[in-house]
């Protein structure tokens, strides 16, 4: 093994060590790792930009509106008072990727960021089927530039009041302004002429006269008919509530159909990022663990730096048990970091439990192929229940509470880390991360179109988890101003019953006119 | 790759964010200001600080669920097997035990500057015309300096100026230095051949002549440090507070009293550079104290007003020149006065004490169940709403309520009072 130069001595850094750095990481990255990342862009930053980035959800730039200074004033107090530390960086999901580096970092700490963020998250942005399928890492920044230009000109032109009550409105159903299934493409005439032809070459080939005589169920009444072609025509059921309003809502103006559509495109950018967190930070720091570790190997790092990475790479990856006081919830790079090592052990050194449990890729010996290609089709959900080991279940001492209100006894323990609980314990955590579940399942399901021009809404039960009242009838209160009619909402469990009916009107100073 | 050195942008991206947020939020936020201001000194009251407002009105609502049953994983599990039944935290029904329930209830706290703190607190109010007009008026002039000037007196020379431009001179004409001279002289002293010796000779006087024909300083060289008069308001105020602290006056009138004060205090200085404050007390005599015994210290006594406006004309003549201060004085009392006193208190005010002042506040304080209504007008109360009449600088009001000191403070400074457009 070739020794290397010493990359930095010390905790301080500057331009042309970051530089080289970056060169070290990137052998190790592509060389060895196999990775696949955009070009990378990094940035330093001071703290009080650091916050500002936070408030505006680490875009480079954002438009103006009043929640992301209550952010900021909200992370800044806290940050003053030393309650909260702040980030080490921001990555953006950007090409060229964006990484934003504090400027008080140490030069390890700079290595190591580097490592995870410029090469790990990076690598996942580009390859994750998630991310390709729903962010334009080309084109995010400029469009961004377009929405701040655009609102900024809808503020001049409409008066900051109006365009600030329709953001707050887009900005309270921007949770259902997603498209979770990629929409079917509209044929054009070709494809249609295509598609008719066959069907008829299909008919003439299969014709048997006898199918005439097959009597059909009872005949549709007009009215079904009529309000199957009105829903048809409506695209409902309709799950994106934004998009909904944005193409039917009767009285918006242009302007404020194009805000309800940049809300959305946000939105839709963001969606990827809540599903992956496990897998995104359990890639990174993986990547950066194996960075480092390489990086010290060649002597390109001396022992001392090495400790520091070790320490503060041991603090990131700390999951506090569950009665601890820190607990709050699973540390996605602890639970990632964990499985991405667990999987690595599987695939290089795998015993007989692993090679029942993991067939695909026991003991086939390409830990990064293996890894990099789960990375690039799993999220979180499908992730944790197709890779979570009865061994990591075992060394986590995982176990499953059930409670049912129902049940008055207390809570009770529905399965624990043996034999009988690995599935149930894989199933549970797995939905725990599973959107489906997490957020409530609302569809725009009909329009009273003869009558008052009613928006009608279901909420699907799931569990017996309704909506918080409060908040469900402002949020109701928003759809209503920018749908100008009564908007009503049901919420039915899964045998149909009724739970709860809202009915909301629109104020009486609408934001449309 | 590149790199981007970020760190000289401007800062602050989120300035305009923050400030439509304060814009939202300013009725919460204003009350919240009022509210942390009870709690604190006269002179801390200016601090910026943390405030807190209900979170409520700044809500972002989103649809979210909550009850229902509830699965977890968690981590760490030390003694439990399948099937036990764990007792719930708090009881109650379990619904959403573990829940995030009634966080709507919290507060939001953050962090004002002292320039917004301030501005919230003493959102429109402005000092009434009169007090302007006469601060317009209530200017000196002063000397400030403006440059150089070729022409002055020698005791504004500016030295540096001075050698700077003959300095400037001497190199732009060549001025032969005196080294090179000596120079000269040292190799004609060593030379030996009588052609050099004559050619040095020569050169060593065209020097020496070049020397003398460009003076080390000339006259046109000489610069003056140049003045120029402006007018100059004065910058700094006093303010005088006055109060009767005899048997009659309860804790409650003087909490009243003191938060006028503050107000007060606050309001002066945000107009001038310098505010000064001198508590004067009295009983039947007056004393100048600190702001400790001011409020908080025991006296007794009987009452004369005039024992304090005779304190305070004092101290103005020899502490604060009215030329030079803008005189503020508030005076707080339960309106006792003895009758034998009203002259003299009259006389005091009308000749000594309103001319110089820009404004005279009168407080009258009650008790705490009482209202302002039912407060009969007192003996000073009377004599002061008969020099009133006179169309001078001097404002009255009575509060008996907490909640009456921030309204009465307002109604007294309100922006374009017709009142006082029409006494100036």
């Amino acid at each position: 093994m070739t020794t290397h130069e010493r990359l930095f001595e010390g905790a301080d850094w500057d331009f042309r060590q970051l530089q080289r750095i970056h060169e070290a990481c990137e052998e190790i990255a592509h060389g060895e790792l196999g990775l696949d990342t955009y070009p990378n862009q990094i940035e330093i930053i001071t703290a009080e930009q650091m916050l500002d980035a936070y408030s505006s959800s680490g875009m480079p730039l954002f438009y103006k509106h009043w929640s992301f200074g209550k952010r900021f004033a909200h992370h800044e107090t806290f940050y003053r008072k030393g309650l909260m530390g702040l980030a080490y960086e921001i990555v953006i999901n950007s090409s060229p990727c964006i990484s934003y580096l504090m400027e008080e970092n140490t030069a390890t700490m700079q290595t190591l960021v580097i490592a995870h963020a410029a090469f790990g998250h990076n690598h996942f942005f580009k390859n994750n089927y998630l991310f390709r399928q729903w962010t334009d890492a080309d084109g995010i920044l400029d469009y961004l530039d377009f929405a701040k230009g655009y609102i900024a000109s809808c503020e001049e032109r409409y008066g900051r009041r109006a365009v600030e009550a329709t953001l707050d409105a887009a900005h309270a159903l921007m949770s259902h302004g997603i498209d979770r299934y990629p929409g079917k493409k509209g044929l054009d005439l070709r494809l249609e002429e295509k598609r008719a032809r066959e069907r008829r070459e299909h008919e003439q080939s299969v014709f048997n006269d006898l199918w005439r005589t097959v009597p059909s169920g009872p005949a549709k009444t007009a009215e079904i008919l009529n309000s199957q072609r009105r829903r048809a025509l409506l695209g409902l059921p309709q799950e994106n509530i934004l998009y909904f309003l944005e193409k039917t809502a009767p009285r918006l103006h242009p302007w404020q159909r194009e805000i309800l559509r940049i809300v959305r495109h946000i939105a839709q950018y963001f969606y990827p990022q809540s599903q992956t967190k496990v897998m995104n930070e359990g890639t990174a720091t993986y990547v950066h663990y194996r960075i480092m570790n390489r990086l010290h190997e060649q002597g390109r790092i001396s022992d001392g730096n090495f400790l520091e990475f070790l320490q503060s790479h041991t603090n990131v990856v700390f999951q506090p048990e569950f009665d601890d006081q820190r607990f709050s919830d699973f540390n996605p790079y602890a639970l990632g970091f964990a499985m991405m090592q667990d999987i690595e052990r599987i695939v290089t050194d795998p015993d007989d439990e692993d090679r029942e449990w993991f067939p695909d890729i026991a003991g086939s010996g390409d830990a990064m192929g293996t890894l990099r290609q789960i990375w690039a089709n799993y999220r979180d959900e499908s992730f944790i229940s197709q890779f979570l080991s009865p061994k990591l279940i075992r060394s986590w001492r995982l176990f499953h509470l059930h409670d049912d209100p129902e049940f008055t006894e207390g809570i009770k323990v529905d399965a624990i880390h043996d034999a009988r609980g690995y599935r149930r314990i894989r199933r549970e955590l797995a939905r725990q991360y599973d959107v489906g579940f997490i957020d409530p399942n609302i569809e725009v399901v009909d329009v009273d179109l003869a009558g008052d021009r009613r928006l009608m809404l279901r909420h699907m039960v799931v569990k017996g988890a309704q909506l918080n009242e409060t908040d469900a009838r402002r949020v109701l209160q928003h759809l209503a101003d920018l749908w100008t009619y009564d908007v009503s909402l049901v919420e039915v469990d899964a045998r149909d019953n009724v739970l709860k009916e809202y009915v909301v009107s629109p104020r009486t100073l609408a934001i449309a006119a | 790759m590149f790199i981007v050195d970020r760190r000289l942008n401007p800062g602050s991206k989120s300035l305009e964010n923050r400030q439509r947020f304060l814009r939202r939020a300013k009725a919460l936020v204003q009350g919240a200001v009022k509210k942390t201001s009870e709690g604190r000194d006269i002179k801390d009251v200016l601090e910026g600080g943390e405030v807190s407002i209900p979170l409520d009105g700044m809500h972002e609502p989103r649809f979210r669920t909550e009850g229902g049953t509830r699965d977890r994983v968690l981590s760490g599990n030390k003694k439990f097997v399948e099937g036990d039944v764990l007792p719930r935290p708090n009881g109650g029904g379990g619904r959403g035990s573990q829940a995030g329930e009634g966080d709507s209830e919290d507060d939001f706290r953050f962090v004002l500057s002292r320039n917004e703190f301030v501005d919230l607190f003493l959102d429109d109010l402005e000092l009434p015309d009169l007090a302007k007009r006469k601060l317009a008026e209530v200017e000196s002039q002063a000397l400030q300096r403006a440059g150089y000037s070729t022409s002055g007196s020698p005791a504004n020379i500016s030295i540096s100026r001075t050698v700077q431009l003959a300095l400037a001179r001497r190199v732009a004409l060549r001025r032969p230095r005196p080294e090179k001279i000596a120079e000269l002289e040292a190799e004609l002293e060593a030379e030996t051949s009588e052609v050099r010796r004559a050619e040095l000779l020569a050169e060593i006087e065209a020097l020496k002549a070049k020397a003398k024909r460009i003076p080390f300083i000339d006259p046109i060289d000489i610069r003056y440090r140049r003045f120029e008069t402006v007018p100059k308001p004065v910058a700094q105020a006093v303010m005088f507070c006055l109060m009767d602290v005899s048997g009659s006056m309860t804790e409650h009138m003087k909490d009243l009293a003191k938060r006028f004060y503050m107000l007060l205090y606050v309001f002066l200085t945000r107009r001038y550079r310098h505010v000064e404050i001198v508590f004067i007390r009295h009983t039947d005599r007056a004393e100048e104290v600190d702001e400790q015994t001011f409020f908080y210290g025991p006296a007794s006594g009987g009452t004369m007003v005039s024992s304090a406006l005779q304190a305070m004309s004092d101290i103005v003549r020899s502490r604060f020149k009215p030329s030079d201060w803008n005189i503020y004085a508030a005076q707080a009392s339960d309106g006792d006065n003895s009758l034998a006193d009203s002259a003299l208190t009259g006389r005091l005010l009308t000749e000594n004490i309103l001319p110089v002042s820009q404004f005279f506040a009168y407080l009258e304080v009650g008790e705490a169940n009482g209202s302002t209504f039912e407060m009969p007008d007192s003996s000073l109360w009377t004599l002061y709403q008969r020099l009133r009449s006179e169309g001078v600088p001097l404002s009255m009001r009575k509060v008996a309520t907490r909640g009456e000191i921030f309204p009465v403070f307002h109604d007294l400074f309100q922006r374009r009072k017709n009142q006082e457009k029409a006494a100036s």
